[in-house]
């Protein structure tokens, strides 16, 4: 158990003279506290599962250090750090039964039998195991397989934290809810840090109480789902997370005025001083752009498409060049292909060259 | 729905029978033919049959006896071979590199051996050993040890034995080789996390997934160390006395040095019929280790 500090870490899988640019993972520097549930998430290649090998040692980074409760583990090996480990496929010792794989890692530290054997019983109780204890583990299904991979990292009274890596890929849809809240339920009852490495928004965002978004190597947005809903740092964080993504156009912003496409929309916050010649943009949620039927003082668009979610209906409309998704009201119907669309000024956000910028009221 | 018939596809089938029984089924049955007759020569055979049989079996007849004495004799040998060669080519498959230009370096060394014809290998280690020119005998009956495969059966035995691990150690090594790659990276970072020793990864891991290799390694060197037959032949030549006279030579012996067809007949039937059985039970292990595995698979 322990809380983790990231201070300036970065990795480069070809030295560490490569250009900065082309670093797996850009320098980064934060603090995960004892007993938090993180997610890291973000597309393939972002640097996430670069980030986790680096904390459980299996990789050594190129700069950087890593501190477990303030003591620097940096040049300590995968043994030493007391990090228990997920992989993405289920990892067991085909010949061990399921209680002789739980056991191993007792066994490798010269724990005594009658304590590992406790120990063992302890967990496999925990995982819903204990039936299976006698048995081959090499005949299980794959999400039982997943839980010995976990309980071999649980037995271990000492672990610092425990580290997901995509673990739920070969686990079938029903049975991944399912292990997901027994995760859930672990990590309450355990009070263990736990770290998730996910590309699926919704494992990150049911899973961990901070998810922290990577792309292209670097972290983007750490924060409560909520925050990246409602506030995302990042363009990226904005269409990365939700579905539909956010809305993401280009803009002039002056004052408390955004125009797109000659049409102009109130802001709630005064923009007053962006920098000059950075790229700028307004980012509004599909949830909070309403399509109305065409109306003077609405933002005119076209409509392609609607996308019938059960549940809500999404519209896909064209303004000039750009593309919105936009949120169909119940009982809208569409007489021809045009629209207005309704912002919630509220909900839209500027951001300067890809990050937030932060309006005064 | 009603097959369609046509009967053009036996045409089809007829060149592998044919073939099959110009190769192997008329050669076979016209042993079996021979292995029921006794022959004095110019052509004429006398029915005999199974008296062949009965006496190969029978150790207290001359044929019986230089049967079993060759049998026992090559079973031994291969015994000593796979117990060298296993553990050897284990161990050399482990050392190997992973990445990197000296894998290919390493296979390539590794195979040499392989690719040297079995005359020319006997004949290698038959220059290599002697004590007068060879570089082997000489060093080291220079260094006080006396050897001599032509007359000592310890030296002989010793020279047959060395020679086959240096020519196909390397097909161990290989194959566990490519059962070691097979295994993927997690496993090795689970084993890592768990604190497992080199030892444990590798009763724990290494070794469970290199089964099947291992399964067909032994068989391959089993049938062939079973079989071996122009490799000691150059060396030793059967020698000193019989001592290195395995089946396959003995075979030889009666078939074209004493010309007995009946025996020699006889003789590879049941040699025959002993490799045929050795690799059903080996087919039979095999099998059931993969069906094992399908039931887990189709489990998960």
């Amino acid at each position: 158990m322990a809380r983790i500090d990231l201070v300036d870490l970065a990795h480069s899988y070809s030295g560490n003279d490569a250009p900065a640019e082309s670093f797996a993972l850009k320098p980064v520097t934060m603090t995960w506290r004892q007993g938090g549930a993180y997610a890291l998430l973000g597309p393939s290649g972002c640097g996430k599962t670069t980030l986790l090998n680096l904390i459980s040692g299996i990789v050594a980074p190129s700069r950087g250090k890593i501190l477990f409760d303030g003591v620097d583990i940096t040049p300590l090996s995968t043994q030493k750090r007391n990090i228990a480990q997920v992989f993405q496929f289920p990892v067991i010792y085909d010949t061990m039964t399921v209680g002789q794989n739980l056991a191993f890692p007792l066994k490798n530290r010269g724990v005594p039998k009658a304590e590992s054997d406790a120990r063992v019983a302890e967990i496999a109780e925990l995982l819903d195991l204990a039936p299976y204890l006698s048995r081959k583990a090499q005949r299980l299904t794959a999400d039982a397989k997943q839980k010995i991979s976990l309980g071999r990292g649980l037995v271990r009274s000492d672990v610092a934290a425990v580290l997901f890596d995509e673990p739920l890929t070969v686990i079938d849809p029903e049975l991944k809810w399912q292990l997901r809240s027994k995760l859930k339920a672990l990590h309450r009852d355990l009070d263990l840090t736990m770290i998730y490495v996910t590309h699926d928004q919704t494992e990150a965002l049911t899973f961990a109480d901070t998810v922290v978004v990577m792309h292209d190597g670097r972290v983007v947005q750490s924060g409560t789902p909520a925050e990246l809903f409602d506030r995302p740092a990042h363009t990226f964080v904005g269409y990365f997370i939700g579905s539909p993504g956010m809305n993401i156009v280009p803009a002039e912003v002056r004052g408390r005025e955004a125009r797109i496409d000659g049409h102009t929309i109130v802001l709630n916050c005064s923009y007053d001083c962006l920098p000059a010649g950075a790229k700028i943009e307004i980012g509004v949620r599909p949830e909070f752009v309403d399509v109305a039927p065409p109306a003077p003082g609405l933002l005119a668009a076209n409509i392609e498409r609607i996308d019938d979610l059960g549940r809500v209906r999404f519209a896909r409309v064209r303004v000039g060049d750009a593309k919105f998704s936009a949120n169909v009201p119940p009982g809208f119907s569409v007489p021809g292909n045009d629209a207005g669309l309704v912002f919630d000024p509220s909900r839209v956000h500027v951001y300067a060259d890809s990050l937030l910028v932060e309006g005064t009221a | 729905m009603d097959k369609t018939v046509n009967q053009r596809a036996w045409f089809l089938v007829l060149p592998v029978f044919l073939v099959v029984a110009f190769s192997a089924i008329l050669p076979l049955m016209t042993v079996v033919n021979y292995s029921m007759q006794d022959t004095f020569g110019n052509n004429q055979f006398f029915w005999n049959g199974v008296g062949w049989f009965k006496e190969l079996l029978d150790p207290s007849t001359d044929l019986g006896e230089r049967f079993f004495a060759s049998l026992w004799r090559n079973l031994f040998f291969s015994a000593v071979i796979l117990a060298i060669e296993v553990p050897l080519g284990i161990v050399v498959a482990l050392s190997m590199p992973r990445q990197g230009w000296s894998v290919a370096a390493c296979l390539v060394i590794l195979a040499l051996p392989l690719l040297i014809p079995w005359n020319v290998v006997g004949t290698i280690w038959q220059i290599f050993g002697r004590p007068d020119i060879g570089l082997l005998g000489y060093v080291l009956n220079h260094i006080g040890i006396n050897y001599n495969y032509v007359s000592n059966d310890f030296d002989a035995w010793a020279t047959v034995i060395v020679m086959d691990v240096w020519h196909w150690t390397s097909l161990v090594a290989l194959l566990c080789y490519a059962g070691l790659k097979s295994i993927p990276e997690a496993y090795y970072q689970a084993a890592q996390i768990d604190g497992a020793s080199r030892w444990a990864v590798f009763t724990a891991i290494q070794l469970p997934k290199m089964n099947r290799v291992l399964l067909i390694a032994v068989l391959l060197r089993f049938m062939d160390s079973f079989m071996i037959y122009t490799e000691p032949f150059v060396v030793t030549g059967g020698g000193p006395g019989n001592s290195t006279t395995f089946i396959s030579i003995e075979l030889v012996k009666i078939a074209l040095g004493q010309f007995d067809l009946g025996k020699a007949a006889a003789l590879s039937l049941v040699y025959n019929l002993i490799i045929i059985i050795v690799c059903w039970v080996f087919y039979t292990v095999m099998t059931n280790a993969g069906a094992g595995r399908q039931a887990s698979r189709g489990a998960a």
